[in-house]
């Protein structure tokens, strides 16, 4: 087994850390690798975010600004792109972010009771936050552990299968940090790096695109012609 | 009929707690497919891939084989491996991610090597936190292994594989929309034409895009034949096929089963497989396919599992996860919750999905906690029809992709066979299952 390279953000006050928080050396320097494995730096746009929201929990404007910068689009192009996908949070969120699936498959399971249990016993609705910042509650669609429901996540790792009660004493242990490593601080996703890469030569690659490239243009070429003929 | 006993074509290594690693696969027969098929040529791999007649497994069942023909005459520049699984109720692929990711990679590397494509996508869905971490780590394996990078095990051919992770859309397991998504965009699925992915899909270029479960029986197929593989199931459904049973039922899973062999009653109700509904009570409904297939009730239980035998009862086998409803279910309920799915996840491109998926679920929901109007059945029924004209089916489609149709399913199928229990819902101004 490979070991996780890149390293784990160890603090988890990050609500009172400055409100700027731009990408570090060390994950800028993650962050090209990333690009490096795409054929076009844009691909590397929600990776990036996943990144990002490592360090902070959230991926906050300075971040987005980043990268924006990295992959060359503006930061509205990055906030929009984000705002699209329900991991990417453009807000701060609690360190465990705990969510209850209530789809088809956990609804038969009893999830909107786990749910209205949550509410009550967290003293949040759904969405928000404990006043300690430790819990950001959300209700999931289907998150695809249907043998174990209801289906819960605590930041993207299955403890499905719970009533409240076991549910109450998940919440303690978030709190008290018993889960570890098991379940990382929110915004923590693939902890294994890739350790390599196709070592191609430079100028095969430099060829490879400016084949595609003249591909691309003969097809949008192809399909203009094909609209001139087309009826009007 | 009874359960058949098929060889375990993709579960093969679930029995070990180890079978993500590289040291379990190499033991159980890993990369052997992939040394073989680098002993062949490519149209030979292809043709076995023919042969065994394999279904795509990600919902829309087209023959891999021929997705790949399609291709042949076009160089095809990508490979992508669509793991975006968010079909609600469909846990099949999340398994293989997690507990045999070098298979995945196995089978990935055989169909690149086929199509002659240097470049493989592995799309994970993000909350597959594990899921991803384990290829990740898989790959790293392989590489060092030399079954991934330049001059795969020393026969020339050259083929990366890199994992990306999604970041929750369940529109991007549409495979328009994940080549979006993977270019780094919001997952917006593409007009049909031209954007076909085998004509023009990532970075505008020949793309073939499969399912998880559609790589994971490659090296198989590779290692016992097309026709070994094509002499299981019946018909045009072959080989064996992962099932993922929830709901009301003793055991729900994943289970390999052989195609049409296997009635929807067996799983549901064999003992070594769902176990029956438990506490004594009955079958309501079910649903065959994922939440976009119209429901089944008890009648249908003798249904074989199989994909024309499903598509001619006027349903579909999708993605291959069935739900169990027990007589306590309410299904209204049920179908309100699955239109706000679809409301949650509709993209937002097209009006009819966008709108029309807001107003259903309203309704819906009005129904549900006893604001309902006696009206209201024809107007989700007219509203439904604005989606998906006549409601047929397969659907007919106003939008750009399917999402929009599949909304109306469970809506005209929970209406045509419990309108009494709106009715009730109604009149009494509450649900009776309280």
């Amino acid at each position: 087994m490979s070991e996780p390279v890149h390293p784990v953000p160890a603090a988890n006050g990050r609500r009172n850390a400055p409100s700027t928080a731009h990408l570090t050396p060390d994950r800028l320097a993650r962050a090209r690798q990333l690009i490096d494995l795409y054929p076009e730096p844009r691909s590397a746009l929600v990776p990036l975010c996943h990144l990002a929201q490592e360090q902070d929990g959230w991926l906050t404007p300075e971040a987005m600004e980043d990268v924006a910068t990295l992959v060359g689009v503006t930061p509205a192009e990055v906030f929009g792109t984000a705002s699209f996908y329900d991991m990417l949070h453009t807000e701060p969120v609690g360190r465990h972010l705990v969510a209850v699936c209530t789809n088809i498959a956990c609804l038969l399971g009893g999830a909107a009771e786990l749910l209205a249990h949550a509410e009550a016993s967290l003293g949040v609705n759904t969405g928000g936050t404990t006043p300690d910042g430790a819990i950001t509650l959300e209700e999931a669609e289907c998150l695809a552990d249907c043998d174990r429901t209801p289906c819960v996540q605590v930041n993207h790792r299955f403890v499905g299968g719970q009533t409240p009660e076991s549910f109450d004493r998940l919440m303690d242990e978030l709190r008290s940090g018993a889960h570890g490593d098991d379940i990382p601080p929110h915004g923590t996703l693939n902890r294994v790096a890739r350790s390599t890469g196709l070592q191609a030569d430079r100028s095969e690659v430099v060829a490879e695109r400016a084949a595609m490239a003249e591909a691309q243009a003969q097809r949008a070429a192809a399909s203009q012609a094909a609209k001139g003929e087309g009826p009007s | 009929m009874a359960v058949t006993d098929p060889p375990k074509i993709v579960t093969s290594r679930l029995e070990h707690a180890d079978s993500h690693t590289l040291e379990r696969y190499l033991a159980t027969g890993g990369y052997e497919g992939l040394r073989q098929a680098l002993t062949m040529t490519p149209e030979a791999v292809a043709h076995e891939v023919d042969t065994a007649s394999l279904l795509g497994r990600g919902g829309a069942g087209f023959p891999a084989g021929r997705k790949w023909a399609m291709l042949r005459a076009d160089p095809v520049t990508y490979l992508v491996v669509n793991g975006d699984e968010s079909e609600p109720a469909t846990f099949k692929d999340h398994l293989l991610v997690e507990r045999d990711p070098h298979q995945l990679i196995e089978g990935s590397l055989i169909a690149a090597y086929a199509l002659q494509v240097s470049q493989v996508f592995i799309y994970v869905r993000g909350e597959f936190a594990l899921g991803l971490e384990r290829v990740e780590a898989a790959i790293n394996d392989a590489y060092a292994h030399g079954a991934v990078g330049a001059d795969i095990f020393g026969s020339g051919f050259s083929v990366d594989i890199v994992v990306h992770p999604g970041a929750g859309a369940y529109i991007c397991g549409e495979e328009t929309a994940l080549l979006e998504s993977l270019e780094g965009k919001r997952g917006f699925p593409r007009i049909k034409p031209p954007f076909f992915p085998a004509a023009i899909g990532l970075y505008g270029q020949p793309t073939v895009v499969n399912n998880v479960e559609t790589m994971s029986n490659l090296p198989w197929i590779v290692r016992n034949g097309g026709a070994a593989f094509a002499a299981l199931g019946e018909g045009r459904s072959t080989g064996t096929r992962l099932f993922a049973l929830a709901g009301h039922v003793k055991n729900p899973g994943v289970f390999e089963l052989e195609m049409v062999k296997t009635t929807f009653g067996d799983l549901i109700n064999a003992p070594v497989l769902g176990g029956g509904i438990p506490g004594g009570r009955s079958l309501k409904a079910f649903i065959p396919g994922g939440v976009s297939a119209p429901w089944f009730g008890p009648d249908q239980i003798d249904l074989p599992l199989g994909q024309d035998e499903v598509g001619a009862a006027g349903s579909m086998l999708g993605s291959g996860s069935v739900v169990v409803m027990d007589d306590h279910t309410c299904a209204v309920r049920a179908s309100w919750r699955i239109t706000k799915f679809f409301a949650r996840e509709s993209c937002g491109q097209c009006t009819p999905c966008r709108e029309g998926s807001g107003w259903l679920e309203k309704i819906m929901n009005r129904i549900e906690t006893g604001e309902g109007r006696e009206e209201d059945l024809d107007l989700l029924l007219d509203a439904s029809d604005n989606i998906s004209p006549g409601l047929s089916w397969p659907p007919q489609q106003t939008t750009i992709c399917v999402l929009g149709p599949s909304i109306p399913s469970s809506i005209a199928s929970a209406i045509q066979m419990f309108r009494d229990e709106f009715l009730v819902h109604i009149k009494e101004g509450g649900c009776p299952y309280g």
